[in-house]
């Protein structure tokens, strides 16, 4: 295995391009080191990004939007004084991935480019609406987080492509969003199912929403259908039955290890309502 | 294959080492350096017991490369002791009975550590969060919690 | 022991001192199995079968050997099945051999089918994707209700003893039947009777620390062995003839342990590393990666279980019954019989038949795990009695003391017990503020009673006193939790010199006699009991050189607070001499001073306790918490109450994780699905409570000071009790293990 750190997404970029066999980028390494200690995937080229200058800044661009370096790691996410405020769910998400020890290493990009449908930062991103700027031979180009991956391990990222900055939009006045997994322990363990919810209220009543749900598909979905049932609502038991539903119906869940179908289908209503009230109450700058 | 040099800061000390890229952070210090104190429990950074600090940050050094070392301080459980005074919480661990077999011990140590210098003050519910990545099979982790608690409260006395 | 042999009143045992351990455990320092090196040493890795069960036709490690790194390739050729001066391995040896290095067949996902030595951890881990196995893939079962029906593929022909009926599965390899009365006519006189089938999975003991040992063997048939064992003497035994070589000539020293709890009881990766060293004629170091761990290393059986029992109004059991079936993997050895004698143990009963069966599947070997077989059994009986108490509207803790074993009743497995300590655990329950206090909605509240043998098994103990008046004292019983620190209060209790003045050592094979595997409970028990010998001994001898000096005789001498004192007026004018001034000139006055035991010790005194559970139960996911947990338990007498506590602590952990989340998860394919700790869910911190412990002490009267081992007891009534908690709080019987998330949900829903 050859090992690079560039010291630009360029060189980077440039390095993937012209490297033969199986490449990864290196970011905390929490998903990558595990894949080589496992024997599942060994890198012919393993590129480090971390010595890139400006990969663990976290900075508020003048619109009140974020910018995130692909090497930020989850404590230092939580551990941002404003961060947190406009975005606790995102914040929070992150925050759920793995122990005290894991949080010290993973990032948001990391999260991303795994691939996995249970990942606990992608529904929380798909909710928030970020965009990642991807770095490639062509130059740059923005792309939805939703767009990066496209099946369990899979992404649309061509060869010599990388995430070279995550954006997280300006929260906004009277917004709020909320991310809960569950899993069978308090910690530790991968998302049987996973919920992201994303709204803005104008006095008692839902605007905007977006819904998202993870470990319920073999990518992490955007539902439309949960948006449209709290929209106009002021989250009252019928609307948050219907968004239960809407939520239920949208699974598309296996049977493994971690869960039924079953079971998958009926706590994605559960935790859609339950992160939703959560994402309610922030909006309307309750304590939740 | 080719091997890299790297030099790094271990418990203050700077040492180097050459190791193959595919090396952890973790056979590094074990098989190259012969810091045996940070254990492999998994591999996979799920047990803690690997814990080691990183430019001061909590990590699993399973999870990290050697060749990541290179310009970084690194601490782990043989540096907790300053000379031949013990630190508190490795006090309070023989104390309290916190350890039966003793493998996650370094780890939960590092980790307490870390816990403590960056919350002095924390409920029994943020020691056992802090600590949900340390793996104890043998003490049901009472006695471990209970001696976390008590050095925290000593060293706010102490200050 | 006769009881007037008794110690009643102690000046160290009780009390709580450091271990001696502790400074090293706490800076990093003490060697553990991965922890040792040597010089030109080599590293070894094992290639695993993939298949849950397929005929191995052939092993090509060409490419491999060929690589420069690569210094030794084994496969099960290098190991004898038969030599010269050990015709034949018969029995567990054989099945141990077959188990390190598959022979005809892999018989599990993670069989081990040849192994590697070279240069470094790398380029061993590199070799192994260079040998070639071909292999003709089998049907398998790794379920035991399917493995005894009569299509399903059969693991081994001719595994079965002498005690399967005939018609049987082959798969099915022993039988045990027991009980007493007329279960039949018992089940007539109640006024209740609940049958049910229970269910649970099998797990793993989940030790931190994988197996690990450093190997060095040369062709003159002379090794040296460093492994994490719980018993390095029947490590010696094994590997010596494993490798064909004479069990004096390996010296197996034990390295600090990181966890047993049953598992490490046996052999996996030591043969196989020492077959590589010799090949080599280097070192060889091997350790296993965690999901070798899992993959290949014994966990617990899986059960499956029909439980009958019969109460009258009052509470009166009439009768019960039980059917027992454990698959322990490819090899017989689930302890069925265990299950069977267990599962009944702590009631008086007049009726009583309990049916084990031990049968094979595709899955590992199983390994002893902490009271092996007794937690499953406690499981499906307690669970009845609950359901029992439930619909009769009985109060838990009532009807079992009603029904409790006591001294003189006749145990469900044969014997009469002796004194015992089970009501007096339901006592201090029923008076434990925990049973009384009030619930929150959601919650329940479950008990359970549970049961253990203890062992005593093989043991050697040596003293010797140095100039100073200190003593070194040799175990053989690895240390797997605090017991240097058990040896050396009772030492000093009877040579009444500070604790701190008495270094315990866990000698290797070449330095003391045979000692059985810390095991069954019985360090604190029987290298406790030798321990108190050998120093008894020591002190013989020390009154011998004191009755010399003061020229009377030595019945005239007795021994008090670190001293040869005058056994009374008549026996002369003497100042007390300190323990310091004899050894001081000992070898003036007949040379140095040691003590000695070797003893296969009987009376380990059997355990009860009694636990106490609340659980909170999320009725939309099916989650649940343990909010309250109270373990009580019979000691016999606690050495050091801290590590009791810990044990008791560490049995309840166990025994929640058991009960709530951890299983083998397999695949159609036979696969094992989790064989990382992410999917094993064993407990983290942030998943438990505070666990209350309240320590009984009805002494045993087969031990001096009384002691009952305390290890294993504490994960029997565990997952029966989490499971009447559970049950309560739901409102609905959870029948199965583990009461997984999505297992609850689906009995709320009524589907499940």
């Amino acid at each position: 295995m050859d090992y690079h750190s560039p010291a630009s997404f360029a060189e980077a970029s440039a390095l993937a391009a012209n490297a033969t066999g199986i490449t990864r980028f290196l970011a905390g390494g929490t998903d990558v080191l595990v894949q080589m200690r496992a024997d599942i995937v060994t890198p012919d080229t393993l590129i480090d990004i971390k010595k890139i200058d400006g990969v663990r800044d976290i900075t508020r661009n003048d619109d009140g939007s974020w910018t995130i370096g692909v090497a930020v790691t989850g404590a230092e996410m939580s551990e941002h004084p404003e961060l947190g405020r406009d975005w606790p769910g995102v914040v929070e998400a992150m925050d759920l991935i793995g122990s005290t020890q894991v949080q010290g290493r993973a990032t948001l990009t990391g999260n991303l480019c795994n691939a996995s449908p249970a990942a606990d930062s992608v529904p929380a991103m798909v909710a928030a609406g970020v965009t990642v700027t991807v770095t490639g031979p062509n130059g740059d180009r923005e792309v939805p987080v939703e767009q990066i991956p496209t099946a369990p391990g899979r992404t649309s990222l061509a060869k010599g492509e990388l995430i070279s900055a995550l954006h997280i939009p300006a929260r906004g006045e009277n917004g709020g969003d909320a991310y809960l997994r569950f899993i069978p322990r308090t910690e530790m363990d991968i998302a049987v199912v996973g919920c992201g919810v994303n709204l803005r209220i104008d006095g008692d009543t839902i605007t905007e929403a977006r819904v998202s749900l993870g470990a319920v598909a073999p990518t992490v979905l955007l539902v439309e259908d949960c948006a449209r049932a709290i929209i106009g609502t002021k989250l009252d038991e019928a609307a948050l039955e219907a968004l239960a539903a809407a939520a239920s119906a949208a699974c598309n869940p296996i049977n493994d290890k971690r869960g039924t179908i079953e079971f998958r289908t009926e706590v994605a209503g559960v935790l859609a309502k339950r992160a939703a009230r959560i994402a309610y109450a922030r909006a309307k700058g309750e304590k939740a | 294959m080719s091997k890299i040099h790297v030099t790094t800061t271990v418990n203050g000390d700077e040492v180097d080492f050459l190791c193959d890229p595919r090396e952890t952070l973790l056979d590094c210090l074990r098989d190259r350096l012969n810091l045996t104190g940070a254990k492999e429990g998994c591999g996979t950074g799920d047990c803690g017991a690997c814990s080691v600090t990183l430019d001061g940050r909590l990590v699993c050094s399973c999870l990290v490369l050697g060749v990541e070392a290179e310009g970084k301080e690194i601490g782990t459980v043989e540096g907790i002791a300053d000379g031949d005074v013990l630190h508190p919480l490795q006090k309070k661990f023989i104390e309290y009975a916190a350890l039966q077999c003793g493998v996650c011990t370094p780890g939960i140590l590092v980790a307490a550590k870390a816990l403590l210098e960056k919350n002095p003050d924390p409920t029994e519910e943020e020691v056992r969060y802090w600590l949900a990545g340390n793996l104890c099979r043998c003490t049901g982790y009472d006695k471990i919690i209970r001696a976390v608690m008590d050095t925290a409260a000593e060293l706010r006395e102490a200050v | 022991m006769a009881l007037d042999d008794r110690k009643t009143d102690f000046k160290f045992v009780g009390t709580r001192p450091d271990r001696p351990d502790g400074l090293d455990k706490v800076t990093g320092r003490a060697k553990f199995g991965a922890d040792m090196y040597a010089p030109g040493m080599l590293h070894g890795a094992i290639l695993r079968s993939p298949h849950a069960h397929a005929r191995i036709v052939k092993i090509d490690t060409s490419k491999a050997e060929a690589l420069k790194d690569v210094k030794a390739v084994v496969t099960r050729a290098d190991f004898s099945d038969e030599v010269e001066f050990k015709p034949g391995l018969e029995g567990e040896f054989w099945n141990v051999l077959e188990n390190v290095m598959a022979g005809e067949k892999a018989l599990y996902d993670g069989h081990a089918v040849a192994a590697v030595a070279a240069t470094s951890a790398l380029a061993a881990r590199d070799a192994l994707k260079l040998i070639e196995v071909e292999y003709e893939v089998l049907p398998h079962v790794t379920d035991v209700d399917k493995a005894m029906e009569p299509d399903a593929p059969v693991i081994r022909e001719g595994a079965a003893d002498y005690s399967v009926p005939e018609g049987m599965h082959p798969n099915v390899v022993r039988y045990h039947e027991s009980g007493h009365g007329d279960v039949e006519a018992g089940f007539a006189e109640a006024d209740l009777v609940i049958e049910d089938h229970f269910d649970t999975e099998a797990t793993h003991q989940g030790y931190i620390e994988p197996h690990a040992c450093l190997a060095m063997l040369g062709n003159d048939g002379k090794g040296e062995l460093w492994c994490c064992t719980q018993g390095h003497w029947i490590v010696q035994k094994t590997c010596a003839a494993l490798l064909g070589i004479e069990t004096s000539q390996l010296r197996v020293t034990a390295s600090e342990i990181g966890g047993g709890f049953g598992g490490k009881t046996t052999v996996f990766i030591e043969p196989v590393a020492l077959a590589l060293s010799r090949k080599a004629n280097r070192p060889v170091k091997l350790v296993m990666s965690r999901s070798e761990v899992f993959r290949a290393t014994g966990p617990t059986a899986s059960a499956s279980m029909d439980v009958k029992i019969g109460m009258k109004k009052d509470g009166t059991i009439t009768a019960a019954q039980g059917v027992f079936r454990l698959q322990g993997g490819a090899f017989p050895g689930a302890p069925g019989d265990f299950t069977a004698m267990c599962a009944f143990a702590p009631y008086n009963l007049t009726n009583v038949r309990q049916v084990g069966y031990d049968v094979m599947t595709n899955r590992p070997k199983q390994a002893a795990y902490r009271a092996p077989g007794a937690p499953m059994g406690a499981f499906a009986v307690e669970s009845v009695i609950d359901e029992l108490c439930n619909q009769l509207g009985l109060d838990p803790i009532d009807v079992r003391l009603k029904n409790a074993a006591r001294e003189g009743t006749k145990a469900s497995y044969g014997p009469r017990y002796p004194r015992i300590g089970l009501v007096e655990t339901l006592e201090a329950a029923k008076a434990h503020p925990h049973y009384s206090a009030p619930l929150k909605p959601g919650q329940g509240r479950g008990i359970s009673c549970g049961f253990w043998f203890n062992h005593g098994g093989e043991t050697s103990v040596s003293l010797a006193l140095s100039e100073d008046g200190s003593a070194q004292v040799m175990v053989g019983t690895p240390d797997i939790g605090g017991s240097r620190a058990s040896m050396a209060l009772m030492a000093a209790e009877v040579l009444g010199i500070p604790y701190e003045n008495i270094r315990v050592t866990v000698a290797d094979t070449a330095t003391l006699g045979y000692n059985d595997v810390s095991h069954g409970s019985r360090v604190t028990y029987a290298s406790g009991l030798a321990t108190i010998k050998a120093a008894q001994n020591a002190v013989e001898k020390l009154c011998e050189r004191a009755a010399a000096k003061w020229g009377i005789p030595v019945d005239a001498v007795k021994w008090e607070n670190g001293c040869a004192v005058p056994s009374g007026p008549n026996a002369g004018d003497f100042d007390p001499l300190p323990i310091a001034e004899i050894t001081a000139d000992m070898g003036r006055t007949g040379g140095p001073i040691s003590g000695h035991f070797e003893a296969t010790p009987e009376g380990a005194g059997v355990s009860f306790g009694t636990h106490i559970v609340d659980a909170e139960v999320d009725r939309e996911t099916g989650k649940t918490t343990i909010t309250r947990y109270t373990v009580i338990q019979d000691a016999g007498k606690a050495i050091h109450p801290t590590y009791v506590e810990g044990q008791f602590q560490g049995g309840a952990a166990q025994g929640i994780g058991w009960a709530l989340n951890e299983e083998y998860i397999y695949g159609e394919d036979g696969r094992l699905q989790n064989a990382v700790f992410l999917d094993y869910r064993i407990p983290v911190a942030s998943d438990l409570p505070m666990i209350d412990t309240v320590i009984v002490e009805v002494p045993n009267p087969g031990h001096p000071f009384g002691v009952r081992g305390v290890g294993e007891t504490g994960i029997v009534p565990p997952l029966a009790a989490i499971a009447n908690a559970v049950s309560n709080a739901a409102g609905v019987r959870m029948r199965q293990l583990p009461m997984s998330p999505p297992r609850v949900l689906a009995a709320l829903k009524g589907d499940g």
